[in-house]
């Protein structure tokens, strides 16, 4: 009984992981139809800005409050730099998907490499506050503090993300533009911002992703890799286009891949998630929630 | 069209004849590299055949490229044990070798399944999504998820595959010795005879009705299907076409390289074949040989000279490419038309709609 809670508390957590990954390329990916390859190395300088908050911290005596302000420089960092890519190479892309991949992968190259020039090539890790230490005991079943608190994460960037969709100028903006360029444009709706901001909002949540991570791992220059595809698979799982398809892509595979990992090991985990994948868009191609539209070609 | 098409011819001539010459001129180090590259050359061919042609983007041809490489490895590793165990093997505590190993120590039977095993595996993955209509950006995220599969799958079995070490140690192919520069010799000039007889082979299909319905498909499938042709089967003969070729140049790679591990088979290498693809000017046949050859041969010139320089290096030019020249090197050559005609555009005033793309319209 107690391995089968703490099972599901894995895979809720791998879960949450994964969300937090790929929520922001529901928005570039979903929304915008750009293949960001670079997404990892957003969630990488993510890691690096909390790391680098973290060393100034380090001596004050009020280290615990290291954290808040990583996760708001992470977003920060990750979204402004989101925007000067927008601005210099993304905007000529729209609509030509295939570029785009190419492109954001020649993109990442140049990042992982700045990075291991900046930060050396070894791995480094920061340090957790002591609150976030230790774990909740419930019976006999030990849930990491740390876990915990990227769940919460997890679900309130969810919300933040609901509400700033559909409950604000902002979000119906980027909706309109996302769904129709040119009737948004002839309404009025600056396209060009439009487009910089919701590119910028995608990085700079994989920035917040990549904050998160630094307290379960070691922070490196491959960072970003070991979750993108993962990440574009919540994505294709949950549905291109809808963002809260993708909550149920990463609990698909991340329940799916920890119960796998534990019946069999990790590899065949993996192995085992990816046909469940295969045999699951055999009945449903355009993933579990398909976004309508009447046109034929996409 | 005729201009076109001889203008490809020279190119590929070009590049075959300094090919041919180069083993007198250079070292027998380089020449074992250009080898290297000539079976990076032949993957970017099946790549274009698919990509370029089919208009379907595969980021795991790594995958394919991989299954013909361990096939060969198996096969040499088994030469190089001489009927006992191979080493990887004997340290995790095997006393006799898995059954599905005992085949490849036949030649014959190795070579068959360089070929057979990425064209079963392709014709399995090909029937699944192309039927389906799983098509465009969601199959090119299944095929990157595959690459990492293999790999993963490779390095997880640890005991039958070598793991993340992969395959090595190999001594001998038929009889000759791997070493001696007379066998690296013979090798490269059997790469280079595979590269151009899949070149003429790829060009004899791409002017033939099939390679005509392939174009058809990259330009718009609804209308192939709508017309009669069951573009499902087209797909997955080409993904398998592809698949093919992969396997060959994986098998030629290990025999001249004599190493195969993972992460030549992962998701970066894979990706990096269709930047070499890209670069050299997809749709054109001439143009990925051309790539292929061109960016590895810088990328040994510059991890030699300035390792730190070639991710920026490949990532920058991967970025101005993409965004400027968009047929690849292949197009250099219709650069002065496009600048003129570009600059024409805009002494005459007429104001470009970047803004409204193909998507504009789209509900």
């Amino acid at each position: 009984m107690e391995t089968i809670l703490m099972q599901v508390f894995n895979g809720i957590s791998l879960s949450s992981i994964l969300l937090l990954a790929a929520i922001g390329l529901a928005i570039t990916f979903g929304l915008m139809g750009v293949i960001n390859m670079a997404h990892g190395e957003f969630m990488m300088i993510g890691a690096y800005t909390a790391y680098v908050v973290q060393n100034l911290f380090k001596d004050s005596p009020a280290f615990g409050a290291y954290v808040p302000v990583a996760i708001v420089a992470s977003f920060v960092v990750a979204a402004a730099l989101g925007l000067v890519l927008e601005k210099l190479v993304i905007c000529r892309l729209y609509g030509r998907t295939e570029d785009s991949l190419l492109v954001t992968w020649g993109v990442s190259l140049i990042l992982q490499q700045a990075a291991r020039n900046i930060f050396g090539a070894s791995n480094v890790g920061v340090e957790v506050p002591e609150y976030m230490m230790g774990s909740l005991q419930i019976g006999g079943v030990y849930l990491p503090y740390t876990r915990i608190w990227i769940l919460v994460i997890a679900i309130v960037s969810l919300v933040a993300v609901y509400v700033l969709m559909f409950r604000t100028r902002w979000g119906r903006n980027i909706r309109a533009v996302m769904q129709n360029r040119q009737m948004a444009s002839s309404l009025g709706v600056n396209t060009r911002r439009v487009d910089g901001v919701t590119f910028a909002f995608g990085c700079g949540l994989a920035g917040l992703a990549g904050c998160t991570l630094t307290w379960i791992g070691l922070i490196g220059s491959g960072l970003g890799q070991n979750y993108i595809v993962n990440a574009f698979m919540t994505v294709v799982v949950g549905g291109v286009g809808s963002i809260f398809g993708s909550v149920f892509g990463a609990g698909f595979i991340g329940i799916g891949q920890s119960a796998f990992e534990f019946l069999t090991d990790a590899s065949m985990g993996q192995v085992l998630i990816f046909v469940c994948i295969v045999i699951l868009l055999q009945f449903k191609p355009k993933g579990l929630f398909e976004t309508h539209n009447r046109s034929l070609e996409d | 069209m005729t201009k076109k098409k001889s203008y490809t011819w020279v190119v590929a001539a070009v590049v075959f004849v300094v090919l041919a010459v180069l083993p007198f001129v250079l070292p027998m180090f380089r020449v074992s590299l250009i080898a290297k590259y000539m079976c990076f050359a032949i993957v970017a061919l099946g790549l274009d055949m698919i990509w370029g042609y089919t208009g379907i983007m595969s980021l795991g041809h790594g995958v394919y490229f991989g299954l013909g490489a361990y096939v060969m490895a198996m096969y040499l590793k088994l030469e190089a044990s001489g009927g006992g165990l191979p080493d990887f093997m004997t340290w995790s505590g095997f006393d006799s070798l898995p059954f599905w190993w005992v085949p490849f120590g036949n030649a014959g039977f190795a070579f068959a399944m360089v070929v057979v095993v990425p064209v079963l595996v392709a014709v399995v993955i090909g029937l699944l999504t192309f039927l389906n209509r799983i098509r465009g950006v969601y199959f090119t995220i299944l095929s990157q998820a595959l690459a990492m599969i293999l790999s993963v799958l490779l390095i997880g079995c640890q005991q039958y595959t070598g793991g993340s070490n992969g395959l090595t140690d190999f001594d001998t192919l038929l009889g000759f010795s791997l070493d001696a520069s007379s066998t690296k010799l013979a090798l490269y000039y059997a790469t280079l005879a595979v590269l151009i007889a899949l070149f003429c082979l790829c060009t004899f299909l791409v002017g033939r009705r099939v390679g005509k319905i392939l174009i058809a498909i990259r330009d718009s499938e609804n209308r192939v299907r709508f017309t009669g042709y069951n573009t499902a089967f087209f797909k997955v003969f080409v993904y398998a076409l592809s698949a093919a070729i992969a396997g060959i140049a994986g098998a030629l790679y290990v025999s001249q390289v004599g190493i195969i591990t993972p992460s030549d088979v992962a998701v970066s290498p894979s990706i990096e074949m269709i930047i070499w693809v890209a670069i050299g000017g997809k749709g054109t046949l001439a143009g990925p040989i051309l790539g292929a050859l061109l960016v590895n041969g810088v990328k040994t010139f510059a991890s030699e000279s300035f390792p730190d320089l070639w991710s920026y290096g490949l990532g920058l030019v991967c970025v101005l490419v993409i965004l400027f020249l968009p047929g690849g090197l292949m197009s250099i050559k219709d650069v002065p038309a496009r600048f003129r005609a570009w600059r024409q555009a805009k002494s005459g005033g007429a104001v470009p709609t970047p803004e409204l793309g193909e998507e504009g319209g789209q509900a």
